[in-house]
């Protein structure tokens, strides 16, 4: 076994026995938070990262994901896990219509535009009575484990993991596949690949159906996980921005970085919510962004780069 | 300007608006001089800005940029809310106070100064780029970081220098807001989505883009919340904003996207 195998195999079954170890309902719940934003932000960097095309507005596909098993249930009292695939392909023919006419921007433009269907997401949840209006959707409250309905977090956090597991599948796929090389070209030069005879577009649009779909599957499990969705909790600009920042701090366009990301991330700010977070100050957030700033400032290619800057330089000792 | 998306610039509006309100607390300095020191505070804090983090993070890829400056925003916005509480204050409104009667309209006068102070502001940053040397380097910098260099031009102060501009710009907005405005921690998210609208729409890097810009919104949104609803207001400005975009993808006034 090679040691990039070796690696791979510690972390893969640290990530299988944490809940194991880790026996404080805190600490699972943290787990469970961290697969959360590995799966959105894994699901994000199939078209910002790998072809960087860097949107500010996967919340929208979030909050579709979200919204959807629990309007099901609030609605028809139906079995909300039905609705998680409608909710991905709602969200992939969603990511169709906002990628026809965006997709023609580039750089910041393509961004702004994505972040203002997002806005255009919030608001138009936030007057529509039908979906809960601003006060939002519960999910089910009585135990049932064939409604993802459950207190300990521990079964969550296994299923997550095997969605994850599952998703990261699906991007090695892809990376090795006509889509990756693809999308990795237009992240090098879009005119260069286009003169090259690639579909920029089609592929671009493709690209972002996949993430959205998957974007969405992470959405429906934080609302069956949290039991409860309001617009600005799965559809706000927040909820976007830290998508990218998950993505983008591991490493974009690389297959482990968001898993990275968000395992530094989310304990961070749990970390300082409980410790600072006390009497409502906002410390923890002064911390949080410290954090986030001192990161990008000394890695701003994500810090997977860090660990290949330390590889190289361990070879070039040896 | 220079191709840096700031998620921060809504802080640096914050930050323009407390320096005002501490001013005059403290001091009991009126606007004509709490003004212009937000405005040396704030250009002090872009450029420090700039050295100690913008300039590294600009290695990066672009996506970079939202990480450091959304830190950045969390930063300020939560160590202004931890220092200062989240309480809502307010500078006395006898402080410019009054209304002017204008062919027929009524205006507040704290409304009219920071109008045509933000006239003359815009004015003076599009002269400054177009008609000066320093706004020529900046434009040189902006267009090939590489080239400028080799032109013997130094990148890093060109760049700080706009950072330190536009932060100073983002302060005396705030300043002149704190006369009629309430101010919180959190003003500055209210204001730095339209002003992100307002760049883009008018075309990234072009003056008299954000300039047209800036009224558009404005009207429109004043126009769908008195004919339809308040509520429609923001979702309208956003419509028209990715319809136009949809239309021009360079924005209303910026150059064709040709090169990249």
């Amino acid at each position: 076994m090679t040691r990039a195998r070796i690696t791979l195999f510690v972390c893969a079954l640290a990530l299988a026995v944490y809940p194991l170890a880790i026996t404080s309902t805190f600490g699972q719940r943290v787990g469970v938070l961290v697969l959360l934003a590995a799966l959105s932000g894994t699901a994000w960097n199939i078209v910002g990262g790998y072809a960087e095309q860097v949107s500010i507005g996967h919340a929208v596909f979030y909050g579709i994901g979200a919204y959807a098993p629990l309007l099901f249930y609030t609605n028809v009292k139906g079995n909300p896990i039905l609705m998680i695939p409608v909710g991905m392909v709602l969200a992939a023919l969603v990511a169709l219509c906002v990628g026809i006419p965006t997709f023609r921007l580039r750089g910041h433009y393509f961004s702004m535009a994505t972040l203002a269907l997002g806005q255009l997401f919030l608001l138009g949840v936030t007057i529509a009575p039908a979906l809960g209006a601003a006060s939002g959707l519960s999910g089910p409250v009585e135990q049932n484990p064939w409604q993802l309905s459950m207190r300990s977090p521990v079964p969550y956090y296994y299923v997550f993991l095997v969605a994850l597991a599952l998703m990261i599948g699906l991007v090695a796929w892809l990376e090795r596949n006509r889509l990756g090389f693809y999308l990795r070209a237009i992240q090098a030069s879009e005119r260069a690949a286009r003169s090259l005879g690639v579909p920029v577009y089609r592929y671009k649009l493709i690209a972002l159906m996949i993430s959205a779909a998957c974007t969405a599957l992470a959405g429906s499990f934080y609302a069956l996980f949290v039991g409860f969705v309001n617009p600005e909790s799965v559809f706000g600009l927040l909820i976007s921005v830290q998508i990218v920042i998950v993505a983008t701090l591991g490493g974009a366009g690389t297959l482990y970085g968001p898993l990275l990301g968000a395992a530094i991330l989310v304990p961070t700010q749990e970390w300082a919510n409980a410790t600072f977070g006390g009497g409502g100050t906002g410390l923890s957030y002064v911390v949080y962004g410290a954090v986030i700033m001192v990161l990008t400032r000394f890695e701003p290619g994500g810090l997977l780069g860090l660990w290949k800057r330390l590889r190289i330089r361990a070879a070039a000792s040896a | 300007m220079m191709n840096v998306l700031n998620f921060a610039h809504g802080e640096f509006v914050t930050l323009g608006m407390f320096a005002a309100f501490l001013l005059f607390t403290f001091w009991h300095t009126g606007p004509l001089v709490f003004i212009p020191l937000a405005a040396i505070v704030l250009f002090a804090i872009g450029q420090l800005v700039y050295y100690a983090l913008i300039r590294d993070v600009m290695r990066g890829p672009m996506f970079a940029q939202i990480l450091a400056t959304f830190g950045l925003l969390l930063f300020i916005r939560y160590m202004l809310f931890w220092i200062f509480t989240p309480n809502y204050r307010t500078l006395p409104a006898t402080l410019l106070g009054g209304t002017a009667h204008l062919a027929g309209l009524y205006i507040s006068i704290p409304k009219l100064v920071a109008a045509l102070v933000a006239i003359a502001l815009t004015a003076g940053v599009y002269f400054l780029l177009v008609r000066t040397q320093i706004g020529s380097r900046m434009l040189a910098v902006a267009e090939d970081r590489e080239a400028a260099r080799l032109m013997g031009i130094d990148p890093d102060r060109v760049q700080a220098l706009a950072w330190g501009i536009s932060a100073a710009c983002a302060g005396v907005a705030g300043a002149l807001l704190a006369t009629f405005y309430y101010i919180s921690p959190d003003v500055g998210g209210t204001f730095v989505l339209f002003a992100f609208v307002a760049v883009t729409l008018g075309g990234f890097g072009s003056v008299p883009g954000a300039m047209l810009a800036g009224p558009i919104i404005g009207v429109v949104q004043v126009a769908a919340a008195y004919y339809t609803s308040p509520e429609l207001a923001e979702i309208a400005v956003f419509t028209m904003f990715i319809l136009v975009l949809w239309l021009r993808p360079q924005g209303l006034l910026g150059r064709s996207l040709g090169g990249t």
